[in-house]
C-alpha cells in the first residue's frame, strides 16, 4: 500500500521531468530545423536552383578601388531611395552583385568585410540584412594615426 | 611617479589584497569555530578587503583623471574621448572600453563586498573567501601583466601609453614624444544620457548575481543546505530589480538612440543578459517556496549556479569575439577569451564539486505536491521561465557551437536564424502567455483563496478577463491567433492579481510587491503587443508611381522596399495621414535651447566652435550677436521635418544625423510622443550639410516679358521687370538705378518666385545681387538689359535640390509599456524591501539568541 503510494508519486514527477525534456528536446530540433547557414554565392545559386527558400549568410569582402571607393556601389535616393547595390567578393572569391532593398547602410563607406542575409536569384544575390565590420569602430587594432601627425607637421 | 604607473600599481596591489582577502577567509572557515585564532583571520581577512576595495576605487578615480584630463598620451583616453565632450559623456568614455566596463564591475563588486562584510557576520567567513576569489579573478582581467619568459599576458591594462600600446609603429620612431592633439572621441551612439547611466545599473546587476551565488556557496561548502536561502533571498530579489532596470533602460536608449526601429531586436548581446535575468525571476519563485518544498530547494541551488555561471558565459559570448559574424555589436578579443572561460569553468567545478558533495543531506519530499498547494503552480511558473531563458540561449549559443565542432576538426557552418525577431517572437510569446496565466493563478493560491478542491474559485476573475479580453480583441482589430492569446493571457493576469491586491490584502502595500509586480509584467506584454505587434509604417510610397519597371518593383512582396520616403527640401509630401514637409537642416548650439537653421552659423572646421552670422534669436530673446563665437554640436545634423495632420496641427521632429569622419555617419530617431502612440522617425539618408555645395556651370538666358523657358526641369516665366528703393545688402543712393525682376516658377504644388536685382550707380558700375532659391535650389542673376530689343538676360545655376530619405512609423500604445515597466521596478522593489525586513528581523533575533 505505501510502496504504491510512493511509486505514484515518483510517476508523476517523472511524467513533469519528461514532459519538461521532451519540450527542451524540441527547441533544439526546432533550433537546428530554423538556423541558417554561412555559406557561399555557390552553394546559394544552387540553394535557389532547388527551389529552396530559406535563407543564407554568405561573408565577402568588399573591394576598393584606389581611392577607397567601394567597387560596384550604386545607390541613387533620386531614382529610388529604396534600392542599393554593390559587388561583393565571397571567401571562394566569386563575385556577385548585391541587391539591398533599403537605403544605403550609414555605415557602409567605412566597411571592409560584410556579412550579407538572404538569397540568389537569378543573376544577384537579394539580401535583406546587412551586418557589418567597421574597423574603426569598436576595435582597438592597429589605430590610424596619419591625420593627428599630419596637423602637427 | 605618472598616472599610468599609479594606475598600474594599483591594479596589481587590488589583485594581491583580494588573494589575500580570499587565504585569510579560507584560514577562517577551515578553523573550527570555536578556535581563537578565527576572529584573528577574520580581522585580518575584512581589513585586506578593505584595503582592496580602496585600491580598486583608487583605479577608477585613475583613469577618470586621465580621460578628465586630456590626458591623449594614454592610448585609453586618446581611443575613447575627445576635448569637445562635455564631463558626463567622459564617465560613458571610462566604459565605452572594455577593461573599463571590467573596472565598473570589480568596483560594484567591492562596495557589495564592503556591505556585505559589514551586514552579515555569520556568514562572512566562507561566503566572503567565494567572493574575493570571485574578486580576484575579475582583477586579473585588467591586470596586463606579461610572464617574464613564458610570453603570456594577464588581462589587458587601460593604463597603457600610446608608445606601449602600439610598439614600433612607424610614427613613433620619428617622433617617441609624440601626444595626438585630440583623443578619438565617443561614439556617437553613446552620447546619450542613457548610456550615462545604464552601464553603471548593468553592471550592478552583473554584481549582485555573485551575493547569492556566494551564500549558495557557503551554505553548501559548511553544509547549511537550507539556511542560506534567507540571507540570500532579498539579495535575489535586488539583483532582479537592479538586473532588469538594467536590460529595460538599455532597451529605452535602443529605441531613443539607435534607428533599429525597435526597444529589443534580439540580438546576441541583449540574449545573453537577458537569459540569466530569467534566471534570477525563477530562482527567487523557487527559493520563496524551498523551505517547505525539497524539490523547489534542490532547482534553487541549480538555478542560483545558473545564473551566476550564465553571467560569465554571457561576458564570454559578448567579449570573446567568438559572436563575430553573428552580431552587429562587434566585440574583438583582447586577448581575454582564454581567461575568461579559465574563469567560468573554475567556477562551474567549484559549484559541481560543493553541490555534489551535499546532494544527499538535501531533504526530500514525503508527499506528491498537490495541484492545490501554492508551491505546484511556483514551481510551475519557474520552469516554464527556464525553459523560455533555454529557448534564447540555444540558437544564440550557435557560434559557440561551431567553434566547438571546429576545434574538434569538424565542419559546422550553421548561422543564426535570419530573423531573429519573428524568430524568438513566435517563442517567447507563448512562454510569456503561459508566464501570465500562471502569475496570476498563482497568486490566488499564495493567498490560498483557492480551497481545496474548488477550482471553480477562480472562476470569477476567468469570466471578467474573457470579457474584457474580448472586447479588446473587437475593438482593438486584434486578428492574430498568438496575439489573441497573449492579450487574454495578459489581462487575466491584471484582473487576477489586482483582485488579489483590492480583496486580500485590501491595499496592505507591504505584501503586495509581489501582485505589482505582475500587473507590470502583464502591462509590458499589452504594451509590446501593440507597439510591436501593430506598428504601422507611416512613410508608405503613397506617390503611386512605378519607380522603375524591374521585376522588384512589380513584385507583390517588396514592402520593405517602399518603406523609405524621399523629401524634397520645402516640398509637402503626403504619407498616411500626414503631410510632411522637410524645412532643411538645423544645428544645435550648446546653450540655446532649440535648434537653429545651419545658415545662421559657421562651424569652425575641424572644431565644436562656430561664429554667428545673424543674431541668434528664438522668439523674443536674443542668446548671441552676430559674430560672437559659440560652442555647438558640430557633428551632428538636425533635419527638420514638418508633420501636418488632418486637423491642422503641426508637429515637428528633428531626426539626427551625425557625420563623423572617424566612426562614419550614425542616425539617430527623433520621437513624436503622444499619449496613445508615438510616431518614431529617422533619416535613412541625409546630406552633410558641412559640405559644400555644387553648383552646375552657368546658364545663360535672354527672355523678353511675359516669355516662358525652362530652367532645370522647371517652367519659368518673366513676369514683371520694375524699379526698386531698396535691395538688401547695398546702400543705394538717390542717383542709383536698381532694378528687381520677378520671375515666377511653377513647381509640381506650388509656385515661387526669384526676384534677383539689378543696379547701376553714378560711374556707371553695376551690381548683380544674385538670388539663391534653396528649396528649388536655383540661383538665378541678373545680368543685362537690352533696351534695343526690350530683352532681359540671366544668369542660372542649379544644384541637386537638398533631399532626405526618411522612415517613420507610428508605435500605438507604447505608453503601457513604459507604464508597466514602471510598475514592475515599483513592485519589485516593494518585495526587497519587504524581505531585507525579514531578514533583518530574524538576524537580529539569531544573535540576542546566541547572547543568551
Amino acid at each position: 500500500m505505501v510502496e504504491s503510494k510512493i511509486s505514484t508519486t515518483m510517476k508523476k514527477i517523472h511524467i513533469f521531468g519528461l514532459i519538461v525534456i521532451a519540450i527542451a528536446i524540441g527547441i533544439i530540433v526546432s533550433t537546428y530545423g530554423s538556423a541558417s547557414t554561412y555559406s557561399n554565392f555557390t552553394e546559394a545559386e544552387e540553394l535557389a536552383k532547388e527551389g529552396e527558400t530559406s535563407e543564407v549568410h554568405v561573408v565577402g569582402k568588399l573591394t576598393k578601388d584606389a581611392n577607397g571607393q567601394i567597387v560596384g556601389m550604386k545607390y541613387d535616393p533620386v531614382m529610388d531611395a529604396n534600392r542599393f547595390e554593390f559587388m561583393l567578393v565571397d571567401t571562394n572569391k566569386i563575385v556577385k552583385k548585391v541587391v539591398y532593398l533599403s537605403p544605403k547602410p550609414q555605415d557602409f563607406d567605412k566597411s571592409e568585410q560584410v556579412v550579407v542575409i538572404g538569397r540568389m536569384q537569378k543573376d544577384y544575390f537579394e539580401c535583406n540584412k546587412i551586418l557589418m565590420k567597421c574597423p574603426s569602430k569598436y576595435t582597438n587594432e592597429a589605430p590610424d594615426f596619419k591625420e593627428a601627425t599630419a596637423e602637427k607637421i | 611617479m605618472t598616472l599610468g604607473n599609479l594606475g598600474h600599481l594599483l591594479v596589481i596591489f587590488s589583485f594581491v589584497t583580494s588573494l589575500v582577502a580570499t587565504y585569510a577567509y579560507l584560514r577562517a572557515t577551515l578553523l573550527s569555530t570555536d578556535n581563537l585564532q578565527v576572529e584573528t583571520w577574520k580581522r585580518f581577512a575584512r581589513g585586506a578587503f578593505y584595503i582592496h576595495a580602496a585600491a580598486v576605487i583608487g583605479v577608477c578615480a585613475t583613469l577618470y583623471v586621465i580621460i578628465y584630463g586630456h590626458h591623449f598620451e594614454y592610448h585609453y583616453a586618446w581611443s575613447h574621448s575627445s576635448r569637445a565632450l562635455p564631463w558626463y559623456y567622459m564617465l560613458s568614455c571610462f566604459w565605452e572600453g572594455q577593461e573599463g566596463s571590467f573596472m565598473l564591475w570589480m568596483f560594484w563588486q567591492a562596495v557589495l563586498g564592503v556591505i556585505l562584510i559589514r551586514t552579515n557576520k555569520l556568514w562572512e567567513a566562507p561566503m566572503m573567501t567565494v567572493y574575493a576569489l570571485v574578486q580576484a579573478f575579475l582583477t586579473s582581467m585588467i591586470l596586463g601583466v606579461i610572464i617574464p619568459g613564458l610570453d603570456f599576458k594577464i588581462g589587458s591594462t587601460p593604463f597603457l601609453t600610446i608608445a606601449e600600446a602600439n610598439p614600433g609603429a612607424p610614427f613613433l620612431q620619428l617622433n617617441p614624444d609624440f601626444v595626438p592633439k585630440d583623443g578619438n572621441g565617443l561614439n556617437p551612439l553613446l552620447q546619450n544620457y542613457w548610456m550615462v547611466i545604464h552601464p553603471p545599473t548593468l553592471f550592478l546587476g552583473f554584481a549582485l548575481t555573485l551575493v547569492p551565488f556566494a551564500y549558495l556557496m557557503a551554505g553548501l561548502w559548511r553544509k547549511q543546505v537550507v539556511e542560506w536561502l534567507r540571507p540570500a533571498l532579498p539579495w535575489t530579489l535586488l539583483t532582479g530589480v537592479i538586473l532588469g532596470v538594467g536590460i529595460l533602460m538599455g532597451g529605452y536608449w535602443a529605441y531613443e538612440t539607435l534607428s533599429f526601429n525597435s526597444y529589443w531586436s534580439w540580438d546576441p548581446v541583449e540574449n545573453a543578459v537577458y537569459v540569466p535575468w530569467l534566471i534570477v525571476i525563477a530562482a527567487l519563485h523557487t527559493m520563496i517556496i524551498a523551505k517547505k518544498n525539497a524539490t523547489a530547494l534542490k532547482t534553487s541551488v541549480i538555478l542560483i549556479i545558473a545564473q551566476f555561471i550564465l553571467i560569465l558565459y554571457s561576458t564570454f559570448l559578448t567579449r570573446s569575439g567568438i559572436l563575430g559574424n553573428a552580431s552587429v555589436h562587434s566585440f574583438t578579443d583582447l586577448g581575454l577569451s582564454g581567461q575568461l572561460l579559465l574563469y567560468l569553468f573554475a567556477f562551474i567545478i567549484v559549484a559541481t564539486i560543493l553541490t555534489v558533495r551535499v546532494w544527499k543531506l538535501m531533504p526530500s519530499d514525503k508527499d506528491e505536491v498537490s495541484t492545490y498547494s501554492r508551491e505546484f503552480w511556483l514551481f510551475m511558473g519557474a520552469t516554464v521561465l527556464c525553459l523560455a531563458s533555454f529557448q534564447v540561449i540555444i540558437p544564440t549559443s550557435i557560434p559557440v557551437w561551431n567553434s566547438i565542432v571546429q576545434a574538434f576538426g569538424g565542419v559546422s557552418k550553421l548561422a543564426p536564424p535570419t530573423d531573429a525577431i519573428s524568430y524568438y517572437t513566435k517563442f517567447q510569446l507563448w512562454f510569456f502567455a503561459v508566464i501570465t496565466i500562471l502569475s496570476g493563478i498563482g497568486q490566488y493560491f499564495w493567498w490560498k483563496r483557492v480551497q481545496k478542491g474548488k477550482m471553480q474559485d477562480l472562476l470569477t476573475p476567468v469570466w471578467i478577463s474573457l470579457f474584457i479580453s474580448a472586447l479588446l480583441i473587437t475593438f482593438g482589430g486584434i486578428n492574430k491567433l498568438p496575439y489573441i492569446a497573449l492579450l487574454t493571457a495578459a489581462v487575466f493576469a491584471l484582473v487576477s492579481n489586482t483582485t488579489i491586491i483590492i480583496g486580500v490584502l485590501r491595499g496592505s502595500y507591504r505584501v503586495s510587491g509581489g501582485s505589482i509586480t505582475h500587473i507590470g509584467v502583464a502591462l509590458m506584454l499589452i504594451g509590446i503587443l501593440w507597439s510591436s505587434g501593430y506598428q504601422k509604417v507611416v512613410s508608405l510610397n503613397a506617390s503611386g508611381l512605378l519607380i522603375s519597371k524591374d521585376d522588384y518593383f512589380t513584385k507583390e512582396d517588396n514592402k520593405e522596399n517602399k518603406e523609405n520616403v524621399l523629401l524634397w527640401l520645402g516640398q509637402p509630401t503626403r504619407m498616411g495621414d500626414y503631410l510632411l514637409t522637410y524645412r532643411g537642416p538645423r544645428i544645435e548650439i550648446r546653450d540655446v535651447p532649440e535648434f537653429v537653421p545651419n545658415t545662421w552659423v559657421d562651424v569652425i572646421e575641424g572644431d565644436f566652435h562656430a561664429v554667428c552670422l545673424r543674431d541668434i534669436t528664438i522668439g523674443e530673446k536674443t542668446y548671441h550677436k552676430k559674430g560672437d563665437t559659440v560652442a555647438v554640436y558640430a557633428e551632428n545634423a538636425h533635419y527638420e521635418v514638418e508633420y501636418r495632420e488632418p486637423n491642422g496641427r503641426i508637429a515637428t521632429l528633428y531626426p539626427r544625423v551625425q557625420f563623423n569622419e572617424k566612426m562614419g555617419l550614425v542616425t539617430s530617431p527623433d520621437i513624436k510622443r503622444e499619449l496613445n502612440k508615438d510616431l518614431y522617425s529617422y533619416v535613412t539618408v541625409g546630406s552633410d550639410p558641412k559640405k559644400a555645395e555644387e553648383w552646375s556651370p552657368t546658364e545663360n538666358f535672354r527672355v523678353a516679358m511675359q516669355d516662358t523657358f525652362f530652367v532645370n526641369d522647371f517652367v519659368a516665366v518673366l513676369e514683371s521687370v520694375g524699379r526698386t528703393d531698396k535691395v538688401e545688402g547695398i546702400a543705394l543712393t538717390p542717383n542709383d538705378v536698381a532694378v528687381k525682376a520677378q520671375i515666377k516658377i511653377l513647381d509640381k504644388e506650388r509656385e515661387y518666385y526669384i526676384t534677383p536685382t539689378f543696379a547701376i550707380n553714378q560711374e556707371r558700375m553695376v551690381m548683380r545681387k544674385p538670388e539663391v532659391n534653396e528649396d528649388l535650389g536655383l540661383r538665378v542673376q541678373f545680368m543685362e538689359i537690352d533696351p534695343k530689343t526690350g530683352t532681359f538676360s540671366f544668369a542660372v545655376n542649379s544644384k541637386q535640390r537638398d533631399y532626405i530619405v526618411m522612415k517613420a512609423v507610428e508605435k500605438p500604445l507604447i505608453n503601457v509599456l513604459w507604464i508597466g515597466t514602471i510598475v514592475l521596478v515599483i513592485g519589485f522593489m516593494m518585495s526587497t524591501i519587504r524581505r531585507f525586513r525579514e531578514f533583518r528581523l530574524v538576524r537580529d533575533k539569531g544573535v540576542e539568541l546566541e547572547k543568551v
